[in-house]
């Protein structure tokens, strides 16, 4: 397809799948350590055997998404707790959540299978073990978890395939694992990305699988060779895929910089543009791709991301919580003040345009039916389809356009942005939500639905630096030329070239051109 | 010697052994014979606590076994079973060299009376010592029970059933067999069967129990000649009956 989406898909590989490969790892060596002694001892307890497999198998109900998403509220709680009580906190986001909701996920398939082993050992051979002179202990360790060992190993080798796809899942709460691939690829329309993403986890299963089935032979035959040949493999395939982290942990670590986005396109490219110019000032750069508005500001906050870009208009109602609108200017200048007194962030300043929330319509029905302002649209609205991406029905902006303007649709649906476009001009939906940025608006000839009665907060995009790279002048220094930079039109066309359906360009592309653009 | 005195066991409202008192002295052979649930099996697996009494003494050469660790007294006993349970995920000489090892034997002086061991059972050492233990035959793997149960050198052997799931003749066969390795090692052999023919043939001394109760204790000839009731009389007569209804069939075939 792309050869360049490729050579960048293998470029990203020795990072993805090495962290992909340690939080599975941890993941199910964690697992095997809570769920072995557990159902050991649910196999002599009536007690405990119904209420240990009844939560594990609650737990694999609980959608692998929805599992690592609730990890982040219950860690960040206890972290306040922690750092109230012993004044210590921990991070709430990246690894630890997923590697507790990982571990969480393993245990069934361990705990099962390890109570199922130690009950079909015959009872004439426990009988033994007891009449030889074994203790309870002996008779475990000799006796029975011996000849369960194939069936436990059939349990773990569940889990490890379940965790090694369910990790995947780990990109949104900011840990990298190979789903950056997919969750990448699938808001760029980047198939390479997604395909790339699929067949690496896809194959990484199938080879610890095949490598823990020949384990879970070699206690089946009782077979030395092919029990070494399987640990030989497994210890390979980890060796290879951590040699990366530990190579780049090792030289320089403390110059690399991490660039946190929001996974859309505006987002991809804006992220490639600064790690562009701190690359050219001499540091070493790392994206963190896709990461949920709330999951990326802490990270800022904590100092695991250096620097992103925000709107003023999310700082405002998700952070600061604040409803009321004293216009743009004030907004940006209390906003500066918020960020730097309440978490010591650095505001750089606004980068030149604006991404605000806004409402369209296809032109031609707009034009027939009148309807040029959201005021316009309320008269018709009961009659009317909207589409909305993840978030904007549960956002205080929605509530405040529905209770400035009245508004009541006849129904209204959330689409992936890419497809809520397709929707609008399919006529699927009559309006949608976008972002004024948005190159699409233009290109398929939708109209802006105007906003007399100022219900839409201003949205400027922002460079926002981590408390540590706001004292970092040489850091400062490399992005302070991007403020002011870009305006509307620049940014519209660099999104529509990402976003439209030929000549796609990737966002590096898109941020080379922009580059370019700005050296004139 | 083995002194039991006033054990009862019970589960829930029925007592399976009641009030049993029972004196096995060094070196004897003693059988106890019973129908199934009379207690025998109960009884047995008291002596080296794979059950535990409600109440009741027993004693070991004197010594209190209910205040002894159960795990090092069953060390020092031998125990065969009818379901033998020969462990499957290890070799032959393995499983007779458990107890030893347990015990901390090095690994030389294991391997030495693994040997020794299946030579007296009868197994060539050879062949047998590197088998796994489920490759064999009923009675090839009762053979390596019973020198499992010998291998830490124990003075008693506490037996139950332990030739009733094998076929005739190799039953005959293992009996005599063990009851040469009891003399020749100077055993105390307790023995649980519910064949009086095996019974008379093995046995010192006979006790006869029935719900939980010892009806009549004494020698093979006692039992035959004195026997306390109809009940221990049609037991010690079963054999007999057996020899004249064989005749019978002989005759008219």
């Amino acid at each position: 397809m792309n050869d360049d989406a490729v050579a960048l898909a293998w470029s990203e590989l020795p990072d993805y799948l090495g962290q992909h490969v340690l939080l599975s790892l941890s993941a199910i060596l964690l697992g095997i350590a809570i769920s072995l002694p557990l159902a050991i001892a649910a196999s002599r307890s009536r007690y405990l055997r119904g209420p240990a497999l009844g939560f594990a198998s609650l737990v694999q109900t609980i959608p692998g998404l929805a599992l690592l998403a609730l990890f982040y509220p219950v860690l960040l709680f206890l972290s306040a707790f922690t750092q109230r009580t012993f004044g210590f906190g921990f991070r709430a986001l990246g690894f630890l959540p997923a590697l507790l909701a990982l571990t969480l996920y393993s245990m069934l398939p361990v705990l099962r299978n390890t109570i199922t082993g130690l009950e079909g050992v015959d009872p004439a051979t426990k009988m033994a073990a007891r009449g030889v002179g074994m203790t309870a202990w002996q008779s475990l360790r000799l006796v029975q978890l011996p000849l369960a060992a194939p069936v436990i190993m059939a349990g773990i080798r569940t889990a490890a395939v379940w965790v090694i796809g369910t990790a995947t899942l780990s990109t949104p709460v900011g840990q990298t694992s190979l789903g950056n691939y997919i969750f990448t690829g699938l808001q760029t329309e980047n198939w390479v990305f997604v395909l790339f993403g699929c067949v690496a986890a896809g194959g990484l299963a199938l080879i610890i699988d095949r490598l823990l089935a020949l384990m879970e032979d070699s206690f089946a035959d009782r077979s030395r060779p092919k029990f070494v040949a399987s640990v030989l493999g497994i210890l390979a395939v980890i060796g290879v895929s951590l040699f990366p982290l530990f190579v780049s942990a090792s030289d320089g670590g403390s110059k690399t910089v991490v660039i946190g986005n929001k996974g859309f396109d505006e987002q991809y490219t804006l992220s490639e543009l600064m790690a562009h110019r701190l690359r050219a000032a001499g540091y070493r750069t790392k994206r963190r791709d896709g990461l949920g508005s709330i999951v990326v500001f802490s990270a800022l906050a904590s100092g695991d991301v250096d620097a992103y870009v925000d709107y003023s208009g999310t700082v405002w109602a998700d952070d600061m919580k604040r409803t009321d609108m004293p216009g743009r200017a004030a907004v940006l200048k209390q906003m500066a003040a918020w960020l730097k007194q309440k978490h010591g962030i650095g505001y750089l300043g606004p980068i030149g345009f604006e991404n605000a929330y806004a409402f369209v319509m296809p032109r031609a029905k707009a034009d027939a039916l009148h309807i040029d302002t959201l005021a316009d649209l309320a008269a018709y609205a009961p009659r009317l389809k909207i589409g909305g991406d993840f978030e904007i029905f549960s956002r205080p902006e929605w509530r405040a356009v529905v209770k400035t303007y009245g508004l009541k649709f006849a129904s209204q649906r959330v689409f992936q942005p890419n497809f809520m476009y397709r929707a609008v001009t399919g006529g699927d939906v009559d309006v949608i939500s976008a972002f004024s940025s948005d190159g699409r608006i233009a290109e398929y000839k939708l109209k802006i639905l105007g906003d007399p009665k100022g219900a839409l907060p201003p949205y400027d995009a922002v460079l926002l630096v981590s408390p540590e790279r706001a004292k970092d002048e040489k850091f400062l220094a490399a992005l302070r030329p991007l403020i002011g930079s870009i305006d509307l039109a620049t940014m519209q066309q660099a999104n529509l070239m990402v976003d439209r359906e030929t000549d796609k360009k990737t966002p590096e592309q898109a941020a080379a051109w922009i580059e370019k653009k700005l050296a004139k | 010697m083995i002194t039991l005195s006033h054990l009862t066991k019970t589960y829930g409202d029925v007592a399976v052994v009641h009030d049993l008192s029972l004196t096995v002295e060094d070196r004897a052979f003693m059988v106890l014979i019973g129908e199934s649930g009379s207690g025998k099996t109960t009884t047995l697996n008291m002596i080296n606590r794979l059950i535990e009494p409600n109440s009741g003494q027993i004693e070991i050469d004197g010594a209190d076994a209910l205040a002894a660790d159960a795990v090092a007294l069953r060390r020092q006993m031998g125990f065969v079973f009818q379901a033998v349970g020969l462990f499957p995920h290890m070799t032959v000489a393995e499983n007779i060299g458990i107890t030893p090892k347990l015990l901390g034997w090095d690994k030389r002086k294991i391997a030495t009376r693994v040997d020794e061991l299946l030579t007296l059972v009868r197994l060539d050492p050879a062949a047998y010592r590197g088998r796994m233990a489920g490759a064999l035959s009923g009675g090839q793997q009762q053979r390596v029970g019973v020198a499992r149960a010998l291998a830490a050198a124990p003075k008693i052997m506490l037996m139950d059933e332990p030739f009733g799931a094998l076929d005739p003749l190799t039953r005959d066969d293992l009996a005599t067999d063990y009851r040469r390795i009891h003399d020749q090692l100077g055993l105390t052999t307790v023995l649980v069967t519910h064949d009086m023919t095996e019974a008379l043939i093995l046995a010192d001394r006979i006790a006869v129990m029935r719900d939980g109760v010892m009806v009549q204790i004494g020698t093979p000839n006692e039992l035959l000649n004195k026997p306390a009731d109809d009940f221990v009389r049609h037991l010690v007569e079963t054999p007999k009956r057996r020899a004249r209804l064989l005749a019978e069939a002989m005759a008219s075939a």
